[in-house]
């Protein structure tokens, strides 16, 4: 019989079942549900149409509103007060207020509530991330996220999936985010569609584990189910102070069965540019020098986290924001707004002539704090690049690693970090 | 529901942000989405559709966010059906979940141009074009999600699984 992968296994587990295969139907117990501000109302909407009394487990139904809050007017404070509301009603333990709260895939790894091996669904496209622990989690539709609040179960297609194998030393300035900015320039944004993207190979266990979730956040860039890093010390080390539940390593069988197996070899790599509208539009950043830009935004939960500011803030060193622009630091939770405080890194940043912001999505959507004109472009570490999204429908997004987003900053266009060392 | 009406040509990879940009996502009320719906793929869109008319898509439709104000805004626009190459999982699903019927079908996808009069018999997933005289062959639903449709939808779905009596 054949081996199993990772995803397999996780899933298998979560089904009650010894084995599963790619194509079958399962039905599983999920370990947490999530919902944000802009997708919880709707969940909460069709949760009371369900008719049940209370959710399935008041430990394990996280809201998070972090995608228009603070508040940006009356309509989003009316969404924020939902949330609020149905947690109290359900005595919800995983509620996150302002000033408590971070952007959701930031925060959830952070506070110990997804561990590795987990089942996790959110109604939020990028609950991928928590693949980066060795996590199983998915973003679905808020439909889907009130059936698993009522039921703690929902049902899946167990995914195919595609091993990749990193070879070689990552070069200095390429770090997850290029990886798979550049793994999805190779596959297409529908490349892994429906599948499984396992990240494997040297250069993925040297990453951290900020440069895994990076990865994992944006499988669903490339129309994938779930992205996953097979969990090992590094993976232990972060999980093991943090872990509000009993977690399980599950590692690929070396006979797994894969769909495709591509092979990268990183060592040549440049740290990669997404070019308007879709993140598969990929260039080296040594063929992007040549763009103008207008703003540039560090944060969100593709690259929000400690490392990522820790990068920026050193190329930044000793440099000024060109006059040009304005760069926009947003901390992915609270807890890394203060740690970079601790470290002088929020100093450092509106030193050099930036804004520094409370957690939020804020921009990464076009939502708030942060939106562009028309005509305008933009440079940013978060994940989406699609017509409008960070504001008026005639503005660009392009999308970088926090290194070069902070040399672009400098210089006024986009930037290779070694041209401001 | 009878599926027919004009055909909307789009292009591939059509993402969510294009079928509901986020800067209306403050409400989530149906009749407030589906004066956006299509905006910025094509902002003339909401006020030149017809009810009843059918979105026909390339590959990919509805890749990026989970926002299900997405299916929302398209089904609340009037719009009786989307045709498509291929589907972004998410989109998929939440389109089933909340009954917008979506239909996978290279071939209807390649022939079908803009303003062809289109029918879709939803129960054998077969599409015709009127204009053309022609028909196409959907991919089958798989049978678990049928059940969700013949259910009315998954909330229905289970709330019927969490209280079978009440439905006697």
């Amino acid at each position: 019989m054949m081996g199993m992968t990772i995803t397999e296994k996780i899933l298998a587990a979560h089904a009650g079942m010894d084995r599963v295969e790619p194509g079958q139907l399962i039905n599983v117990k999920v370990d947490l549900v999530l919902g944000n501000d802009i997708t919880a109302p709707v969940a909460i909407r069709e949760f009371d149409r369900i008719g049940v009394e209370t959710v399935w487990d008041r430990e394990r139904v996280v809201l998070v509103p972090d995608h228009f809050v603070p508040n940006k007017d009356i309509m989003s404070a009316e969404q924020a007060k939902q949330l609020r509301e149905f947690a109290r009603k359900h005595r919800l333990t995983n509620y996150f207020e302002v000033g408590r709260m971070g952007v959701e895939h930031c925060l959830l790894p952070e506070q110990g509530l997804v561990g590795p091996g987990d089942l996790v669904i959110g109604a939020d496209s990028h609950t991928c991330t928590y693949g980066g622990l060795g996590a199983f989690s998915t973003g679905v539709g808020s439909t889907d996220l009130a059936a698993a609040m009522a039921l703690g179960e929902t049902w899946l297609k167990v995914p195919e999936s595609i091993k990749f194998v990193f070879n070689g030393e990552l070069p200095r300035w390429v770090g997850g985010k290029d990886l798979i900015l550049y793994i999805i320039g190779q596959i297409g944004v529908d490349g892994a569609l429906y599948m499984a993207m396992e990240f494997t190979g040297p250069a993925i266990e040297a990453l951290n584990i900020d440069g895994r979730m990076t990865m994992a956040n944006m499988a669903i860039e490339a129309g994938a189910k779930n992205g996953i890093v097979p969990p090992d010390e590094v993976t232990r080390a972060y999980v093991e102070n943090r872990a509000k539940r009993p977690y399980t390593f599950y590692q690929s069988d070396p006979d797994a069965n894969y769909a495709r197996v591509i092979e990268i070899d990183v060592s040549k790599l440049e740290p990669q540019i997404a070019f308007p509208h879709l993140p598969e539009n990929t260039r080296p950043v040594s063929e992007a020098t040549d763009v103008a830009i207008d703003q540039v935004v560090i944060g969100s939960c593709t690259n929000g986290r400690l490392s990522d500011l820790q990068l920026a803030a050193e190329v930044l060193k000793g440099h000024r924001v060109s006059d040009n622009l304005r760069l926009l630091v947003i901390p992915g939770t609270q807890e890394i707004y203060l740690q970079a405080m601790k470290e002088g890194l929020v100093e450092q940043f509106i030193n050099a002539g930036a804004a520094v912001s409370t957690p939020t999505c804020g921009p990464c959507l076009g939502g708030h704090m942060g939106i562009l004109a028309r005509g305008e472009r933009a440079l940013a570490t978060t994940n989406r690049n699609f017509v409008g999204r960070m504001g008026h429908p005639e503005s660009e997004v392009y999308l970088c690693n926090p290194a070069v987003a902070a040399a672009s900053a400098v210089l006024g266009r986009i930037a290779a970090p070694w041209e401001v060392e | 529901m009878a599926l027919q009406g004009k055909a909307w040509k789009f292009g591939a990879d059509v993402d969510t942000d294009a079928i509901i940009p986020a800067r209306y996502l403050n409400t989530s009320d149906p009749a407030e989405l589906a004066k956006h719906c299509m905006e910025d793929a094509d902002p003339e869109f909401p006020n030149k559709m017809q009810p009843g008319d059918i979105i026909v898509a390339d590959k990919n439709f509805g890749c990026g966010s989970s926002r299900e104000h997405a299916p929302i805004a398209i089904k609340a626009a009037g719009v009786s059906c989307v045709i498509a190459k291929s589907y972004a999982r998410i989109f998929y699903r939440n389109a089933f979940n909340i009954g917008l019927p979506i239909f996978e079908c290279a071939e209807a996808a390649e022939a079908i141009e803009e303003g062809d009069e289109v029918a879709v018999d939803a129960a054998r997933g077969i599409v015709k074009n009127l204009t053309k005289n022609e028909t196409y062959q959907a991919t089958p639903v798989p049978e678990f999600m049928q059940q969700i449709i013949d259910a009315g939808g998954l909330i229905d779905y289970v709330a019927k699984r969490l209280r079978p009596t009440d439905q006697a």
